[in-house]
């Protein structure tokens, strides 16, 4: 049998796990597994300026390809910046591997130099996490850690690595498990046949039916079972966040995005619908407002794989466990040619969700002589024929991406749903390119989030990573203002960036294209101009309108229908 | 409502300090908490009382079950089960008091474990009311010193079992 050293089996395990990039920052802790990975060539490691950065990157790679993201960061600082990434992944349930290195099991305990407990300051943000304690279970560990993190929910997984087990003086037996079972894990997948066949029966007859997607159904790919049942059925389609390109945006079906800044006729539906049909949603805080007052005359029907996210906030009626690919194939057996068992109920369903439609509520001024952050959007969809992978930070850009791009596929919208993340978007759109090289990849941002990991520019450069950055540069921490606004009499508390720096330049000194745009004249053709430099990050740094909110806007304490839809405007 | 709820558990280290975590972080209060292995050496036999609804109950049941070191969970409380818990009482026991200290020991089926001129030390087992019971009877009669409480251990009665 082959004889490796710790260090060497970490970067053989990854090999033969299939992993092709990992994305990390060497120290004291690690260094004998960067000599491994430097002696041992078929994975590329790419260097970021910062760990948080790091684990964004992994974060966007898995959320573009579905495949496992890997971090490797060394201990004690190394270990605590990752955290906000390992946070991020675990809210929007990414599959993700985090090695971190350790102090050497000796001086554990003894708070030694970049000592940390990574398995404790990790713990509420992680799936499952591991501490090796001797170098010959690394092979079997790392299985583990790739199986957890990318079966049932995924998440991230920590393995913490401390020094004595990686030393390369000491050699073992190696041997790549090729499966692994865990008598106490076994995620539950294919669903209870007679909860189906009641959740079947409840869907066909439904009188006012919604279909509400979230991220489970871009994690279990089951787009074009929910297009099936949409189109079949004609149920209308609403997303949250997390869920945009499960449904084709652009569909006739397609209601948009729900929730605090979902579209009218989306929350319309909801609050008036009979059945809520969830596929891989958690009826979390911003896509219910107050749930006392949520969707008073629905039937719930839910599929998730996690139980623990059935009837948590909302109560289900008819919940069903398991992978949503399985059961909606399961449902669809079922339901085969059948149709709603009502089509006169279904006919005056659609003038409802019509009506509310018309109302258009992403209408927006654009008479202005500002640029407005929506027009930027729509051009950029145009421009990029709604085929671009779209990374967000988080704030008013997130939402205007959200609403004004719509997503035909999914895996194409990469943003921090859960957790809500500043400064994730450039290192998550760096991680997208890099796994997806011949694609567009635009990370739309904003002037308060570019500057939370704006160093990567510097790894863009060392990688050659030719992503777009759209800075919708309004001067402002623009949603906390708009909540100052609408919230706190317009005192607008630290939200106002007062020296906001030259992006441009900025950009130029990382060695990339920059770009102004403060003319809405020009917006498209320079646009146009950035997006054509295949091979050139182009910052491009569009001055907005400031005084620009986000609508509609749901009223707090209030049911799904009650919105703002403009400044002066409720619904 | 107070819920006594088994775990058993993959006795690996840092196993608890995820079942405890988990309490804290989800805002879960748990009144008493014991753990110990079981006759299979790779498992540790957790019980935990809390107070909790229905629904937080729920929550805490399937939170427990998604953690992967955990291989079963049960709610005993519903249905009939045996509850114990031991407590070590440290009394003052002087002159007249001695008497009557073991005579309340022996209602209360208590035995008195260790003594000192001055000092009994009780142990009792049995339910949490009835230690309860146990020590405000105690208070009355003489004054208690120090207490240690085992938390509560349970099974579910008959044929019902929990093993991996």
């Amino acid at each position: 049998m082959e004889m490796l050293s710790g260090a060497s089996m970490i970067v053989r395990s990854l090999i033969d796990e299939g992993v092709e990039h990992i994305f990390g920052y060497p120290g004291g802790s690690v260094l004998d597994i960067y000599d491994a990975l430097h002696q041992n060539s078929g994975i590329e490691h790419i260097l970021v300026r910062h760990e948080q950065a790091a684990v964004h990157m992994a974060d966007g790679y898995a959320r573009a390809t579905g495949d496992v993201g890997v971090v490797l960061v060394t201990s004690g600082p190394g270990a605590t910046n990752a955290i906000t990434g390992i946070a991020t992944a675990y809210m929007d349930s990414i599959p993700m591997v985090v090695l971190s290195g350790q102090v050497p099991s000796t001086l554990i305990g003894n708070d030694a130099f970049q000592e940390c407990d990574m398995i404790g300051i990790s713990r509420p943000v992680v799936k499952h996490s591991f501490l090796v304690t001797d170098a010959k279970d690394i092979p079997e560990i790392i299985k583990k850690a790739f199986y957890l993190a990318s079966t049932g929910r995924p998440g991230p997984v920590v393995v913490d690595l401390p020094k004595d087990c990686l030393n390369p003086a000491v050699l073992h037996e190696y041997q790549y498990p090729k499966d692994i079972k865990m008598r106490s894990y076994n995620p539950t997948t294919s669903g209870h046949k007679g909860q189906i066949r009641r959740g079947v029966k409840a869907l066909l007859g439904a009188k006012k039916p919604v279909l509400y997607v979230g991220g489970g159904a871009v994690i279990s790919g089951c787009d074009q079972q929910i297009m099936k049942i949409a189109e079949q059925l004609n149920i209308p389609v609403v997303s949250t966040l997390m869920g945009l390109g499960a449904f084709p945006g652009t569909h006739k079906n397609s209601l948009g995005m729900l929730g605090m800044h979902g579209c009218y006729e989306a929350n319309m539906a909801m609050h008036h619908c009979d059945l809520i049909f969830g596929i891989g949603v958690r009826f979390d805080d911003r896509t219910t407002n107050n749930v006392e007052k949520y969707c008073p005359n629905a039937t719930v029907l839910h599929i998730d794989i996690d139980p623990s996210s059935i009837s948590k906030t909302i109560k289900v009626d008819i919940p069903i466990v398991g992978s949503a690919d399985n059961i909606l194939d399961h449902m669809l057996d079922i339901i085969g040619e059948q149709t709603n068992q009502d089509p006169s109920a279904n006919a005056s369903w659609w003038k409802d969700v019509e009506t509310w439609r018309a109302k258009d509520s992403l209408a927006y001024d654009t008479s202005s002589e500002k640029i407005k952050p929506q027009q930027v959007i729509e051009v950029l969809h145009k421009l990029t024929n709604g085929d671009a992978y779209v990374s967000s930070d988080v704030g008013q850009h997130q939402m205007f991406a959200a609403l004004y791009y719509p997503f035909n596929k999914p895996r194409r919208w990469i943003n921090s749903g859960g957790l809500g993340t500043m400064g994730f978007g450039l290192p998550a759109a760096m991680g997208v390119k890099m796994a997806k090289p011949d694609d567009t990849v635009v990370c739309v941002t904003g002037d308060g989030s570019i500057q939370m990991n704006i160093q990567e520019l510097s790894t863009a450069l060392q990688y050659d990573t030719p992503v777009k950055i759209i800075n919708l540069n309004n001067r402002f921490l623009g949603m906390v203002k708009q909540w100052q606004d609408m919230i706190y009499s317009g005192r607008h508390s630290h939200s106002y960036m007062d020296s906001v720096p030259n992006f441009a330049k900025i950009a130029e000194a990382y060695g990339h294209v920059g770009m102004t745009i403060t003319n809405p004249a020009e917006l498209e053709s320079k646009l146009a101009e950035a997006l054509a430099m295949k091979d050139k990050l182009v910052f491009v740094d569009i001055n907005v309108d400031e005084t620009e909110h986000v609508y509609p806007m749901q009223i707090r304490g209030g049911s799904m229908d009650e919105m703002w839809l403009s400044k002066t405007e409720k619904s | 409502m107070r819920r006594i709820i088994c775990v058993l558990l993959e006795n690996q280290p840092g196993a608890l300090s995820r079942v405890v975590g988990l309490f804290s972080q989800r805002g879960y209060n748990i009144e008493t908490l014991t753990v110990a292995p079981t006759d299979d050496e790779t498992l540790s036999r957790l019980t935990v009382s809390v107070e909790a609804d229905e629904k937080v109950l729920e929550q805490i049941e399937k939170q427990l079950h998604k953690l992967i070191d955990v291989l079963k969970v049960s709610n005993i409380t519903e249905s009939a089960h045996i509850e114990r818990e031991v407590a070590l009482i440290k009394v003052k026991a002087e002159g007249n008091m001695r008497e009557e200290i073991k005579r309340t020991a022996d209602i209360f089926r208590g035995q008195i474990v260790d003594v000192t001129s001055g000092l009994y030390t009780v142990q009792m087992v049995g339910t949490s009311d009835k230690l309860d019971a146990f020590v405000t009877a105690l208070g009355e009669t003489t004054k208690v010193i120090e207490v240690s409480r085992s938390g509560v251990v349970g099974l579910a009665r008959g044929e019902k079992v929990m093993k991996a």
